[in-house]
């Protein structure tokens, strides 16, 4: 058998598990989502996705990786010789997702900076696109698919992202990733705890959390609202792009499977509750300072972090640096624990694969991805991170997500395999729920997702973007990912790698 | 804030904190026996 780096300790595990989790969607997503989905009444189908998708999907990947002890292409291989390309097709869509993402912790970074003295000024948007992106339709009366010239404002903090990053990822798991979610997310935390806090004493606070919480109960009856419920819980978990089937190949040979799920999902969901609190409550105090409705200030994304919270700093009643240095760096924090999770899926598939070492994986994997990296950090950057990210998303972790479960539940019919074996280490048993939600109702929410994007991109350009510019960087990188997963799975291992089962099926799952 | 408005609150501490809460518990309790 061969030997295989080991998380140092279970809570190591949970918390490398809760960092890939808890990223800037969390923050500037999730609380909008549920506003604009019935408010207080969202929990309803949210929890009801979180334990029908959510938590299933997260125990059929921690047991993958588990039982196969492998990248996700090599666990897949395992699994079945045919479906390596799935895993390959996972890990280039992480590959693809952390060359932007990096440039955004890069943005919070620098925002980090901007916020000692407030330097955004008294006008955040003009500032975020003029002055900071130096946007390349603005700046230049370029058009969009131009990429203008290096920004070295974002460019800077880049290098310092990936520099971190990397520096991490070469330490190896248990030295790198570990340490780092172990510093990285109770910092987050109590970062976030201060902001909460500050943030609930606000005038206005009121307001904004009864925008937030209010029920309204005739939203839940639109398949929309569900729909958005099953998109929140499936985007915000890291499933479907290879990094928990990776992580939890490092897990020991009897780690509890179905709890660290568990764990892991309700941390997830803990961190977007209270960044519900914190973002309303905010909101509800700059609603009462302009005097208008909370639905004139609520927002999502970019817009939230770069301008609205801003904004709101240049109104606060004190400390407004401190607070601003607050939100930023939790932002950096959370970015980052996510970046090093996306970039360690292709690290491991390199190691396992053509047997290279972590340092050249690191260096081939990382330096690549950082290298693509620098096309986002230029002025034209911000259309193609935005084309890119809403594809990569819709046609690329969801589609993955649903090729996946339908291929382990209906073809290669593995998950009473992958049931016996997480039951085997696991204190909380799953029963028949669990083969039914990944059979039945996963496949059927995510196919009806699939087929609505589908047809609305097909209907209407996404963003109102030029057709030309959509196809090369939309489509075509969400196409590209899935070439790249038939042409990595078209080479041939180096080993007989499939032959090394760790945990190994024709052992029998008994023998653990 | 609204009676709604605070019950939806409720039950979302309690059923995603206290949820979490449970399982932390859990693990600690069953890595104590063993």
């Amino acid at each position: 058998m061969e030997v295989r780096e080991e998380w140092g300790t279970r809570a190591g595990f949970i918390l490398a598990a809760v960092g890939s989790a808890v990223g800037l969607g969390n923050i500037w997503r999730f609380p909008y989502v549920a506003y604009d989905n019935g408010g207080g009444a969202f929990f309803i189908p949210y929890l009801f996705a979180l334990i029908t998708a959510g938590i299933p999907l997260l125990i059929m990947e921690f047991t993958m990786g588990h039982k196969y002890r492998g990248s996700a292409p090599l666990s897949y291989t395992r699994v079945n010789k045919k479906t390596e390309w799935i895993g390959w097709w996972q890990v280039a869509v992480a590959f693809i997702i952390s060359t932007y993402y990096s440039v955004i912790i890069a943005w919070a970074m620098a925002y980090t900076y901007f916020a000692v003295g407030l330097q955004w000024g008294d006008d955040p948007g003009g500032f975020l696109m003029g002055e900071y992106l130096k946007r390349v339709d603005i700046v230049n009366g370029a058009p969009i698919g131009s990429v203008g010239s290096i920004v070295p404002q974002v460019f800077i903090p880049l290098i310092l992202v990936w520099v971190i990053s990397l520096a991490i990822l070469f330490k190896g798991v248990k030295k790198g990733i570990e340490k780092a979610n172990r510093i990285f997310i109770p910092t987050l935390l109590v970062m976030f705890l201060i902001i909460v806090f500050r943030a609930l004493t606000l005038e206005g606070a009121a307001l904004g959390l009864e925008a937030f919480f209010r029920p309204n109960w005739s939203e839940i009856a639109s398949p929309a609202v569900w729909v958005a419920a099953y998109g929140q819980i499936f985007f915000s978990l890291s499933i479907a792009f290879a990094i928990m089937i990776t992580y939890s190949s490092y897990l020991p040979k009897d780690a509890d499977i179905n709890n660290n799920a568990f764990i892991t999902a309700l941390s997830n969901s803990s961190v977007e509750l209270l960044a519900g609190f914190g973002v309303f409550a905010t909101l509800g105090f700059m609603a009462k300072q302009a005097n208008v409705p909370i639905e004139e200030v609520a927002t999502a994304g970019i817009g939230l972090a770069f301008v609205v919270f801003p904004e709101i700093l240049n109104s606060f009643p004190g400390f407004n640096g401190f607070f601003g240095l607050l939100f930023f760096g939790s932002l950096v924090f959370a970015g980052l624990s996510s970046l090093i999770s996306i970039v360690e899926t292709f690290i491991s598939a390199v190691q396992d694969k053509f047997k290279a070492s972590r340092t050249k994986s690191v260096v081939i994997g990382g330096g690549l991805s950082a290298l693509i990296s620098i096309l986002f950090a230029t002025q034209g950057g911000l259309f193609f991170l935005d084309a890119m990210d809403y594809f990569i998303n819709t046609f690329g972790i969801a589609l993955a997500g649903l090729v996946s479960v339908i291929t382990i539940s209906w073809f290669v019919k593995k998950l009473k395999t992958f049931q016996d074996h997480a039951n085997l280490t696991s204190d909380l048993r799953t029963g028949l729920w669990w083969r039914i939600c990944l059979g039945i109702v996963t496949p059927a929410v995510l196919g009806y997702m699939f087929a609505l994007n589908l047809i609305d991109n097909l209907r209407n350009n996404y963003e109102g973007y030029p057709t030309l510019f959509l196809i090369y960087s939309g489509w075509g990188v969400a196409v590209a990912a899935i070439v790249a997963g038939f042409i990595m799975a078209s080479l041939k291992w180096r080993e007989k790698e499939m032959e090394e089962l760790a945990y190994s099926e024709n052992k029998g799952a008994d023998e653990l | 804030m609204s009676g709604s408005a605070i019950v939806m609150m409720f039950v979302g501490i309690i059923v995603i904190w206290g949820g979490l809460a449970a399982s932390i518990w859990n693990a600690i309790k069953v890595s104590k026996q063993k």
